[in-house]
């Protein structure tokens, strides 16, 4: 372990130096979490447009004939305008939301300084990482605004459908272009990312830092960079793909034979399962990426707030070795009915199950912590412990879509939106929220409101189990997914009281989300003084100031002296032992 | 506090809607579908009281174990207790999935019996077509240019071939009840799929490739097939029904479609 490198660090002059083109990574990790903080606000916005659609198909809303001329005529959505909405609604929350927040967001902020170094390993490649995600997000939103709109082939974009331009549908021209244009450039993007990440955690830890000796936060960060190194390259290849087929005559994904609208397609010798394989290889390891900063926080605040250390540190460890390890081999899974080799199912699905484990050796050791401990209930407490509760939900429905004899029935049913929205759209959505609680201090200098951010929670932690709990219903009664509307089924007629009450619970929750930012955008301003450590917590940010100096320890190199999680300690003056304390007690 | 009666009583809610099938799958028509809901009831049960343990025993550590002064008990964790829940969830976990291996291997590792009834399903933007090669037993060649939807031939049917004069098509999919019957499933665009629910059975429907997928259908009745892949704006107007009828109904159909040629 090479101690840490000297970044000759002056502190920065001028406006555009300091917020916008900075090379500090504090400010970098905000300008991350406000990129997505208002990506989640265009994804929250376009899921209730969809949730109002599927339920009220046929009224008209003249804001609609406003917004979308074409989409909209009449001021009722057309289908390809439902579509292209629900598109756009996971390809942002997933990319713009999920991979950034968690990530790139609080990982940028708080690795460096949870293993006391002055700043990430390549600064300027930081910079580069935050503005070229931007520039990606920019792309994504023009879509909405060039001729034929957003593409209309769902997020995972399978083609033959996403290859073959307008013909196959409305948005299948420039949008879809656009779309993927947007994607390649994100992965360009998060490679630059997971290079610092994996270099920092590996070359700058502090003396004393060992790896054993990390928060768990770390272990999540570096593998989901690791993750991430390897997925995006792969999505970027298949991305590459997909535009020289559309544009250049291509046909990985094209066989022949193809007659779309009265044209016969010049294309032959491509698999649309091709683009699958390649896609669903980033794509496993995606939906890891997006939940396992949010396990790091979560163990961090449970432990923290329980006065207790986390229990089973080094099985946590192993856990997220293995689901990174394992999130590799499962991709399959999503492909059950796809036409790939049947005997190829028994082998993801064994996969499948395996990854269960170690995320239940997660959750156990989540309620370990919490046994005997001395819980202390704020707010971000209150996030972190709401997190376990919607992992375990979320998680059990894998247990049924892991086994394709199930798959038969399940596969692109609500009951595979119920699983992905209970685990990414919510139990990561809390990770955010309970890191955005524990850390606001810190990053702000000021603490967020308790009263309000307890009001937040209790809504929006009962306003999704409205939401999504009734999806599964939705799909042992067989309610495909991806439908703009019901209207042509028998079987769907008596689906509607449910689907309604999952649309109010969306207006609802969506409303909720006011009190959030009416507490962040008021406590950044006006929030009381934060002392250096309001949460009495053990980590290396706690010791220095609330917000912290450009360079993070005052030109000082902190030395480790034990884990991250020594709460309680028997004998010790004070209920917990900070990781830079020599003190008396013996160091782990 | 607060969170946890909160918890219990969604986790009591969801637990009761599930075993009060008050939504609830159709009644199967096949005995794969029996064999399906059995392998459903058996991870429900499993899965339903994981979950049931875990948001009680949640609820339990917070109302427990909130903070009123004095230390927490300083562990770092029990590698037996580890080992125990570890070994407990894999066997589960793997368990289940090995016990449906045999539904899985009866859909895709099987070839349909050699008496099964040959229909060629044909998937495209936005509608379904079906094909029966009639007594000769055999289909009839059809070539891509010569698909006219509008014109009654959808699959391209070559007139000039012999073996498609009793060839019949239709916009859904009739089979006799008690048989085996084999499908034949193409694509002329993008992605579709071909779904019945009360058959427990589902497949993908790819361009570019010729996908065998056999079933039985037991129980004559009408049966909606909505299509469950995204292929474009009128997904979710794709929609053909399976009419299973009594082998004595079914022929009867058959010779009069004959007749009508």
């Amino acid at each position: 372990m090479s101690s840490p490198t000297a970044h000759a660090h002056h502190a920065p002059q001028g406006f555009i130096r300091k917020y916008v083109f900075s090379l500090d990574h504090k400010v970098i990790g905000i300008q991350y979490y406000f990129l997505g903080l208002f990506s989640v606000l265009i994804g929250l916005t376009l899921s209730v447009l969809m949730r109002f659609h599927m339920v009220y198909p046929d009224v008209k809303v003249s804001l609609f004939e406003k917004l979308w001329p074409v989409g909209a005529q009449g001021g009722i959505m057309t289908p390809e305008l439902y579509l292209s909405l629900m598109t756009m609604h996971g390809t942002i929350m997933v990319f713009f939301v999920l991979t950034t927040v968690p990530q790139s967001g609080f990982g940028n902020y708080f690795l460096p300084i949870q293993i006391g170094a002055e700043d990430m390993a390549f600064p300027v490649l930081n910079m580069m990482s935050f503005w070229t995600t931007f520039v990606a997000l920019v792309v994504m939103v023009a879509a909405f605004f060039v001729k034929g709109g957003a593409p209309l082939a769902g997020w995972t974009g399978y083609p033959p459908l996403s290859a073959l331009g307008p013909v196959s549908g409305p948005g299948e021209g420039t949008g879809q272009t656009l779309w993927i244009v947007s994607i390649a450039i994100f992965c360009f993007a998060s490679l630059m990312g997971a290079i610092n990440f994996i270099a920092t955690t590996i070359d700058l830890r502090a003396k004393g830092m060992t790896l054993m000796r990390m928060p768990l936060t770390c272990w999540t960060w570096l593998v989901t960079a690791i993750l991430g190194l390897l997925g995006f390259a792969v999505l970027l290849s298949a991305g590459v793909l997909l535009v020289l087929d559309r544009e250049a005559g291509t046909s990985f994904f094209i066989p022949a034979g193809l007659l779309v609208s009265d044209q016969i397609q010049n294309h032959k010798g491509g698999s649309p399962l091709l683009w699958q394989h390649l896609f669903w290889f980033f794509g496993h390891p995606e939906v890891y990426i997006a939940i396992l900063p949010g396990m790091g926080v979560a163990s961090q605040l449970l432990s923290t707030f329980s006065r207790k250390p986390i229990f089973g540190y080094r099985a946590m460890v192993f856990a997220i070795l293995a689901i990174g390890f394992l999130g590799f081999l499962v991709w399959g899974h999503h492909m059950f009915m796809s036409g790939m080799s049947p005997y190829s199912a028994l082998a993801f699905s064994v996969l499948t199950m395996c990854i269960g484990v170690p995320s239940a050796i997660k959750t156990f050791n989540w309620i370990g912590t919490l046994w005997g401990g001395k819980i202390r209930f704020t707010t971000a407490m209150m996030f972190a412990l709401g997190f376990v509760s919607l992992f375990v939900s979320g998680g059990i429905s894998g247990i049924f879509l892991g086994q394709p004899a199930l798959d038969l029935y399940f596969h692109d049913t609500y009951f595979v939106v119920g699983h992905f929205h209970m685990i990414m759209g919510v139990a990561a959505i809390f990770g955010m929220f309970a890191g955005t609680f524990y850390w606001f201090p810190k990053m702000f200098g000021r603490m967020m409101n308790e009263t309000l951010g307890k009001l937040h929670f209790y809504l929006s932690f009962i306003g999704v189990y409205a939401i999504f709990t009734p999806m599964h219903f939705l799909g042992v009664a067989g309610n495909p997914r991806r439908y703009a509307d019901f209207t042509n089924y028998d079987f769907m007629n008596p689906l509607m009281p449910i689907h309604k009450f999952m649309t109010h619970a969306a207006y609802f929750t969506a409303a909720v989300q006011i009190i959030f930012l009416i507490n962040l955008f008021w406590s950044i301003k006006k929030g009381a003084r934060a002392t250096e450590n309001p949460w009495e917590a053990t980590t290396l940010e706690w010791t220095i100031p609330s917000p912290p100096p450009f360079d993070n320890f005052g030109g000082k190199h902190p030395v480790v002296y034990r884990g991250a999680y020594e709460y309680g300690v028997p004998g010790a003056d004070k209920d917990y032992i900070m990781q830079n304390d020599p003190a008396q007690t013996p160091a782990h | 506090m607060l969170l946890a009666p909160i918890i219990w009583v969604l986790t009591v809610i969801i637990c009761y809607i599930f075993a009060a099938h008050t939504w609830w799958f159709p009644p199967p028509i096949s005995a794969h579908g029996m064999d399906y809901d059995a392998q459903f009831t058996r991870t429900l049960v499993i899965t339903g009281v994981i979950f049931f343990v875990a948001q009680f025993a949640l609820g339990y550590a917070i109302i427990k174990f909130r903070d009123n002064g004095g230390r927490a008990s300083y562990t770092h964790g029990n590698n037996k207790m580890e080992a125990l829940w570890t070994s407990a969830t894999a066997v589960l976990f793997i368990g289940l999935v090995l016990m449906g291996t045999k539904i899985w291997a009866s859909v895709h590792f099987t070839e349909a019996p050699a008496d099964a009834m040959p229909i060629e399903v044909l998937g495209k933007q936005f509608a379904w077509n079906f094909r029966y090669p009639g007594p000769d037993a055999k289909f009839g060649h059809t070539d891509i240019h010569m698909v006219n939807d509008q014109g009654g031939n959808p699959f391209g049917i070559d007139s000039k071939d012999p073996a498609s004069k009793d060839d019949i098509t239709s916009g859904s999919l009739r089979v006799p009840a008690g048989k085996p019957i084999k499908l034949i499933l193409h694509s002329q665009d993008v992605i579709h799929n071909f779904f019945v629910r009360e058959l427990r059975l589902k497949q993908d429907i790819v361009p570019g490739m010729e996908i065998p997928f056999h079933f039985q259908a037991d129980t004559p009745g009408t049966y909606e097939v909505p299509c469950s892949e995204l292929c474009g704006l009128g997904h979710h107007q794709m929609r053909t029904t399976l009419i299973v009828l009594p082998p004595a109904d079914f022929d009867k159909w058959m010779k009069e479609q004959l007749a009508a040629k």
